[in-house]
């Protein structure tokens, strides 16, 4: 979806799994240049630490290639659990559905674009 | 040995056949006492509840088992004493008057023996003694069942009180707002988080404001709680807004060294719901007197 990328999780993910969306997750972002990276969740009724694990290495997987991940649609009992897991996922952006996200993700990216565009701007001056 | 198995026969059935007198007599033992709450049953129902208690013990009763306190025969009559027990403690009766109950029994039961044995004293301390016994291991019971309803009853109202304790309000389009008073435990946080969670879904949310102001007192614990739900309720991907701190309580989250920087904190829940105006771009105005315009 334009400059970002849409992933939706139908089923309960097991290890195995996880890994492949890992490693398919960030060779679309190389391959699309994306800019954003929504993953929906809201059909995940179960998650364990691993899983945790998984949506924070994403996260900072495309921080670092310049894509910005929000989790959507997270379920209560989801996030009690991995809150008593102990993993917040500090560097995760949030958001209760997809649309918000999306108004989520297009508002950092513009802020960022601004803060780009303010450097060049400031640079070609001097 | 023979004569001692014919006197021990003898215990049981003649008590059985006193059944009556014993009634009567421990009838009279309670309404003679002070203690006696005819507020809370009337003597009918009293007689009622005696006259199967007697009954069901001394249909039981054989001299084998009288010794034997924990025989299965009398399982009829624990089964009995703990429903009067349980109602007891329903209806408010204090554990003296309910204890004075089943010893008033003793008594009936001592004095009917004394009567019966008048002439000898050996067989008479023996028949008490072990009448004594049995009806000790019944005031146990009695107590057991009667604490165990007491315990009940306080288990209801905890549940009744959590359920009562914990609403989360809407406010506004938009924002939640969850005002929490008394302390706060690991369970009555898990309540409270549930309970949020499962509205910031039903009502989709971006905004919740957590008022503490109820809250008597912080301590790591309960502080540790409040960031768990704040950062719950971030991966719903709603934000959280912690107010009604006040100065007591800042005092001690600083000492305590307890980190609130990455949470949003308010002194009132008025400036928390200012802050969450702001972001949700809303704005309150004073309506304008359109009146003095048009003149």
């Amino acid at each position: 979806m334009g400059q970002f990328l849409l992933v939706t999780i139908q089923i309960d993910l097991y290890d195995r799994l996880a890994l492949n969306l890992e490693a398919d997750l960030v060779q679309m972002v190389s391959k699309t240049g994306a800019r954003g990276v929504l993953i929906d969740i809201s059909v995940v009724s179960i998650v364990d630490s691993f899983m945790g694990r998984i949506i924070g290495n994403i996260a900072n997987m495309s921080k670092i290639m310049d894509a910005e991940t929000v989790v959507v649609g997270m379920q209560p009992a989801v996030a009690i659990t991995l809150i008593e897991l102990g993993l917040p996922l500090t560097g995760v952006h949030t958001a209760l559905d997809v649309e918000k996200g999306m108004e989520l993700l297009r508002k950092k990216i513009l802020v960022d674009g601004e803060e780009l565009d303010e450097t060049y701007n400031t640079d070609s001056t001097e | 040995m023979h004569k001692f198995l014919f006197m021990k026969i003898e215990i049981a059935r003649m008590l059985q056949k006193k059944k009556k007198q014993i009634i009567d007599l421990w009838m009279k033992n309670q309404l003679a006492d002070s203690a006696l709450r005819d507020d809370l049953m009337s003597n009918d129902e009293l007689r009622a509840q005696s006259e199967e208690l007697v009954d069901a013990l001394l249909k039981k009763l054989t001299d084998d088992n009288l010794s034997n306190i924990e025989s299965a025969d009398f399982e009829n009559v624990y089964e009995i004493l703990g429903g009067i027990s349980i109602t007891r403690a329903r209806q408010g009766f204090s554990p003296r008057e309910t204890g004075l109950y089943i010893y008033s029994l003793k008594d009936a039961l001592l004095s009917i023996l004394q009567q019966e044995f008048k002439n000898d004293p050996v067989q008479l301390y023996e028949a008490s003694m072990r009448v004594s016994k049995l009806i000790d291991s019944f005031g146990i019971v009695t107590f057991e069942t009667f604490i165990k309803g007491r315990e009940e009853i306080i288990l209801r109202q905890t549940d009744e009180i959590t359920e009562i304790s914990t609403p989360v309000i809407r406010v506004w389009d938009g924002i939640l707002a969850l005002p929490i008073i008394g302390t706060l435990d690991s369970a009555r946080t898990q309540v409270v988080m549930e309970n949020l969670l499962q509205e910031i879904v039903n009502t989709g949310s971006s905004i919740a404001i957590l008022d503490i102001s109820g809250v008597p007192a912080v301590d790591s614990l309960v502080a540790q709680h409040l960031i768990k739900t704040v950062s719950a309720t971030r991966l719903m991907g709603a934000e959280c807004i912690i107010s009604g701190i006040r100065p007591e309580i800042a005092q001690t989250v600083v000492h305590l060294g307890i980190d609130l920087s990455n949470v949003v904190t308010k002194a009132t829940l008025a400036s928390a719901l200012k802050y969450a105006y702001s972001i949700l771009q809303l704005e309150v105005r004073k309506k304008q007197n359109n009146l003095v315009k048009t003149n």
